[in-house]
């Protein structure tokens, strides 16, 4: 019986050496460990076996058994090992290839500078608000301070759709809007589309964009309107950024400047961009004329306020280097999916 | 405004900067420089010499050789082919290694033209004799050059001395750009009363006084002021004995260097005094002036009247006159008659100074269709005071140029008296109002060097009345600012007592939208808000749709920019259009921009619905299903829980009959999706089928819902059934979907069609659908048993639409 066993084990180790793939060795398991397996037919014979021997002969039959089994498992493992190193050396690929892409669209560059300017707002506490295109002229000229027969009024090359209602030339209406609900203090951002009669080239249309800003509250001064829009400036065109402030002239505001920032394409050395002036005009900003705030229900003597208006277009085409306005409203996706 | 630097410099002694160090501080006090040119920045080594002796070239026609004497020892040998070039003549030389600013063709090279001694066939030649168009300038502005050949200069010409500087062009012209509220400093005088502030240096203006004979004026003419409210003030004096010269060399170096050309006298003065003063003037033949009388009047409507250039203008009652007692002879403030214009052999003149309103001023240069250097100023809004000024100046030039007799007196009517402003002057409240700690005494300071007095009695500052713009103590305030400097004021930020409100719920859903279409390949387009009329006819618009009920714009730019839109599709099927065309393969784009919705027409005193759309429109790769997937993706974010309806019968002509849907949402249209009508993508030049939709964002703000509740993840097994259905042609899926849905009771969790099949093995008129149908219970596994009654109902209902299973 020993040497039978012993012969079974011998057969076994030889088959299994023999082995090259797993489906193979489970061939073996099943011809020797299986149901009709060899060893289990050795089981099978244990009735002939005398009762006193037959515990020994059971326990040698599973000794063998669990040689084999062992042995089994080795050879798996040793096999999947084998077999797992062939399919990563056949996986292998060039690395180098080009990327696939992931179809996904694109913002408008004006929306991309928009979202920076709305958040570098909203990081220091203002709303962003918004008002009708079509506007009344109260709102856009005479709450303004810009009375009829004003000549900025003509400057402006208004489009009318009848006396009284226009398509509004500036986001500052938005301004008087949000004054005459009457709630102070005021810190806020108006972003939105204004239109001028202007031809379209290279450097106009008749619609574009203007963001809108007002703060007003007690004891808000010029200095105010000035570290606020450094750091603005900061935050949008980098920390070594400068200002410099301008005196100028807006109806609604007094008083008024305008402001450049120290050229962000060459830090202020003179480049093509800044026409070698080291200089970029970008916004114009004043504080709210009494007469203004007054108009609006609210009292100078007691609240003053600065406000701002930037040139969202003139912002994207800097900053992008894009020297064609028409670009931003013919919508080639060629030019879209640079952003 | 333009102004030369150096009459500047004359009214302003002790000022000394350079041009750029000049400009940079008038912009940082206020008067923006848009530019500013040397006019010799190409002219160098240049030096009047004289002709000593001509010879002639030994193997050229047309070239003489010259001795030319140029203030050294020894006279220098320039060859030229000028051909008025005589001996003993003087004229500007440019020398060995100098430059000049251009060609005597007059065309100017940048940088100038360098000049080297050589040889001119054969012949040594140090240097060259110019022109005035070689020196940059033209004939025009000096009369007395020639105009082909070499500027032969006055006798006493210091020979050795620099030309350009003899000539004026050692002058810096700078250019300014003028606010709308400071019309004074549409002068020179202005101009120079804020460099004097700027540099703290005194303004030395000219001393004006009323000069003139012993006459009076009054004999000579009557003034009256009909329409008072268009003209606050006219002064007029009369020169007889008139002679008609060139004015003196000084006058035509500042007319030059302003850019007005010298013509004569009397011109000259009138042109001086505008660009010194700011005040138009206007000189009148006293003898063509009927009842030596002057009517200021409206004209009357159709009344025609021929201005000095000749030409014929049409008038209505809002335009203003200067009559003499008979006849019109100027329209006022924009351009004198020709019916009584001086001419050379005038013998006594009219002199006009006069202070018209600006509005109409500038109104009615814009109905005549004449815009003139006086037009654009007095339709800023001149001082009444300065005609007084302008007025004597002039006369006293005419007495100085010696170019006639000034009749003594003025006529001056002045009916209501403008006197400066009072603005209250609180320094404390200046400075915190700009965030300073600037003195009393330096804001005095100020105000001293810009002429504004104060009345240390009230605390006012009283305004001089050409500064129209001071009128409260914010402006006060900013003149403080102006000469503190802006650069010199400190930056702060405000206290934060202000907190932003969260952040609305349009901007959210604008938001989202944005980031959808993105994920899913759309990228964000802009396209106008107004467009043309035609549209509707290209998107097949029928003429009674509420789509053509668009606001129109008073004023375009023409008929192409004229509506409002009230639909978003032109512009997204332009822009898909002008992809296509330019041969972009697989376009994706998407808008969020307002479409404008009136309730009445013509809009009278609502303004209009402006309504934002989310605009999606494709070409390429994609079909309906893709454009409908991006719509659902967007429903979903925005948490819209209930089912959209799709309804194929909507009305929506420009879109495919059979692949169209309105899309709505709890009872409410929210827009629209499908392909695009072949014959409007044929409008569009598109060859391709392309997809759109329209959503309302408006519409869908009122159902969105951010309320997202955890739902437990399901312990027992799913229980599937698949069902293939034979079902009619023109049964809509989605009808099944109800029925599914309705019928499908607590147990069905979900469905999803899993195969559309028409064909060969299933009969005429039909097709098979097939649904895998879900069920699941939370508290037990199901079994066939359980299901039984719900896949029932569902099939009886089916087979009620002629629906049947499919065996």
């Amino acid at each position: 019986m020993k040497e039978k066993l012993e012969q079974i084990k011998e057969e076994a180790f030889k088959q299994i050496a023999e082995s090259k793939e797993l489906s193979k060795l489970n061939d073996v398991r099943v011809n020797f460990l299986g149901k009709k397996g060899e060893l289990t037919a050795v089981l099978k014979g244990m009735k002939n076996v005398s009762a006193e021997d037959r515990p020994k002969i059971g326990q040698l039959v599973n000794e063998t058994r669990s040689i084999i089994e062992t042995k089994l498992e080795e050879t798996k493992k040793a096999l999947e090992e084998a077999e797992l190193e062939l399919r990563l050396k056949r996986e292998t690929i060039d690395v180098t290839l080009p990327a696939s892409k992931p179809i996904t669209g694109h913002a408008h560059p004006n929306q991309v500078v928009l979202e920076e300017v709305e958040d570098i707002f909203r990081s220091m506490g203002y709303e962003v608000c918004d008002g009708p295109e079509i506007e009344y002229d109260y709102y856009n000229f005479e709450a303004l301070n810009i009375p009829a027969n004003h000549p900025a009024k003509d400057e402006q090359d208004t489009f009318y759709i009848n006396k009284d209602i226009l398509l509004r030339t500036q986001t500052s209406p938005v301004q008087v809007r949000v004054m005459e609900k009457g709630k102070l203090p005021i810190k806020m951002i108006a972003p939105g589309r204004v239109f001028r009669s202007d031809e379209v080239d290279a450097t106009h249309s008749p619609s574009f964009h203007q963001i809108e800003g007002m703060v007003i509250d007690k004891g808000i001064t010029f200095a105010d309107l000035k570290g606020t829009l450094l750091e603005f400036s900061k935050r949008l065109f980098g920390p070594e950024t400068k200002i410099k402030l301008r005196p100028h002239h807006f109806p609604f505001t007094e008083p008024s400047a305008e402001v450049d920032v120290s050229c962000f394409k060459c830090g202020g050395k003179g480049c093509r961009f800044c026409k070698g002036e080291g200089w970029i005009e970008i916004l114009g900003c004043g504080m709210v004329h009494p007469r203004v705030l007054e108009m609006s229900g609210i009292d100078p003597e007691e609240y003053s306020g600065f406000a701002f208006g930037v040139g969202l277009e003139r912002i994207t085409l800097l900053k992008y280097e894009i020297d064609d306005m028409r670009l931003l409203y013919e919508n080639d996706i060629r030019f879209l999916n640079q952003f | 405004m333009i102004t030369s630097y150096k009459w500047i410099k004359d009214l302003v002694p002790g000022l000394e900067a350079t041009p750029k160090d000049y400009v940079d501080a008038m912009t940082l006090s206020g008067s923006k420089v848009e530019g500013f040119k040397n006019l010799d920045e190409d002219l160098e080594n240049i030096v009047i010499g004289k002709v000593l002796k001509i010879e002639k070239h030994p193997d050229a026609d047309k070239l003489v050789i010259c001795q030319v004497d140029i203030g050294k020892d020894e006279a220098i040998q320039i060859v030229t082919g000028a051909p008025n070039v005589v001996e003993g003549c003087i004229v500007p030389v440019v020398l060995d290694g100098g430059r000049v600013a251009g060609g005597h063709d007059g065309k100017i090279t940048p940088g100038g033209v360098k000049i080297k001694k050589g040889k001119l066939r054969g012949v040594e030649s140090n240097g060259m004799m110019c022109s005035i168009q070689e020196l940059g300038s033209t004939t025009d502005m000096y009369p007395d050059a020639c105009e082909d050949g070499l500027y032969i200069l006055p006798e006493d010409a210091p020979i050795g001395d620099s030309a350009p500087k003899y000539l004026g062009l050692d002058d810096t012209i700078v250019e300014y750009e003028i606010t709308s509220n400071r019309v004074d400093c549409f002068s020179v005088i202005g101009i120079a009363r804020e460099a004097a502030a700027t540099f703290n240096k005194e303004l030395k203006a000219p001393v004006v006084k009323e000069t003139g004979n012993s006459e009076d004026v009054n004999d000579y003419i009557k003034v009256q002021i009909q329409d008072k409210d268009l003209c606050r003030r006219y002064t007029a004096r009369v020169v007889k004995n008139i002679k008609i010269a060139p004015s003196p060399v000084w006058m035509q170096r500042r007319l030059a260097a302003q850019g007005i050309r010298p013509i004569n006298n009397i011109v000259d003065i009138t042109n001086y005094v505008m660009e010194e003063f700011g005040q138009p003037m206007h000189a009148y033949d006293l003898n063509t002036i009927e009842d030596r009388q002057i009517i200021v009047k409206r004209a009357e409507n159709g009344d025609t009247f021929t201005t000095l250039d000749g030409q014929e203008r049409k008038l209505d009652d809002t335009v203003l006159m200067i009559c003499d007692g008979k006849k019109p002879v100027g329209i006022a403030g924009i351009m004198g008659g020709e019916n009584s214009m001086i001419t050379d052999d005038v013998k006594e003149m009219l002199f006009e100074a006069a202070c018209f309103d600006g509005t109409n001023i500038r109104l009615s240069s814009k109905k005549v269709g004449l815009r003139t250097d006086a037009s654009s100023k007095f339709e800023k809004g001149l001082d009444p005071n300065l005609a007084i000024l302008a007025i004597n100046r002039a006369c006293q030039l005419i007495e100085e140029l010696g170019a006639g007799e000034v009749i003594g007196g003025v006529v001056d009517v002045y009916p209501d008296k403008k006197e400066g402003n009072r603005v209250k002057f609180d320094a404390d409240k200046i400075n915190k109002l700009l965030g300073t700690d600037i003195s009393k005494e330096t804001m005095l300071s100020y105000f001293d060097k810009l002429e504004l007095g104060f009345d240390e009695n009230t605390s006012e500052v009283i305004v001089p009345s050409w500064r129209q713009d001071l009128l409260c103590q914010a402006d006060i305030a900013e003149e403080v600012a102006r000469f503190f400097g802006y650069a010199n004021i400190p930056s702060s930020i405000p206290g934060n007592s202000a907190m932003s409100e969260a952040v609305p719920l349009y901007q959210k859903v604008k938001k989202i939208a944005g980031k959808v279409a993105r994920i899913n390949g759309f990228s964000q387009g802009m396209t106008y808000s107004f467009e043309s009329p035609k549209v509707f006819d290209k998107l097949l618009i029928p003429e009674d749709s509420d789509y053509r009920k668009a606001i129109v714009i008073s004023n375009p730019l023409g008929e192409d920019f004229s509506i409002m839109r009230t639909i978003s599709l032109n512009g997204m099927l332009n822009s898909l259009s002008l992809n296509y065309n330019r041969r972009n393969e697989n376009v994706r784009l998407y808008e969020l921009g307002n479409i404008y919705i009136a309730d009445k027409l013509p809009l009278v005193k609502n303004l209009p619905d402006e309504r934002m759309q989310f605009t999606l429109g494709m070409y390429g790769q994609g079909d309906f299903f893709v454009m409908k997937s991006v719509v659902e993706e967007f429903f979903h974010t925005l948490g819209l829980k209930k089912k959209t309806i799709y309804l194929p019968d909507a009305d929506l002509p420009f879109l495919h009959p059979g692949r169209k849907a309105a899309i709505q949402y709890n009872g409410k249209n929210l827009g629209f999706i499908g392909e695009v009508h072949p014959k409007v993508l044929s409008n569009y030049e598109i060859k391709d089928r392309a997809y759109v939709a329209v959503i309302d964002l408006k519409t869908i703000e009122e159902f969105v819902d951010f309320d997202v509740k955890y739902v437990g993840v399901p312990k027992y097994p799913a229980v599937t059934r698949d069902i293939s259905l034979v079902v009619p042609k023109e049964i809509y899926a989605g009808e099944i979907e109800d029925i599914i849905e309705s019928k499908g009771g607590k147990m069905l969790e979900s469905y999803a069609l899993f195969d559309i099949y028409e064909g060969a093995q299933i009969k005429a008129g039909f097709k098979s659908l097939a649904y895998t149908l879900t069920f699941r219970s939370s508290e037990n596994t199901l079994k066939d048993d359980d299901i039984a009654p719900a896949m029932k109902k569902i099939i009886t209902s089916l087979e009620e639409k002629n629906i049947e299973l499919r065996k």
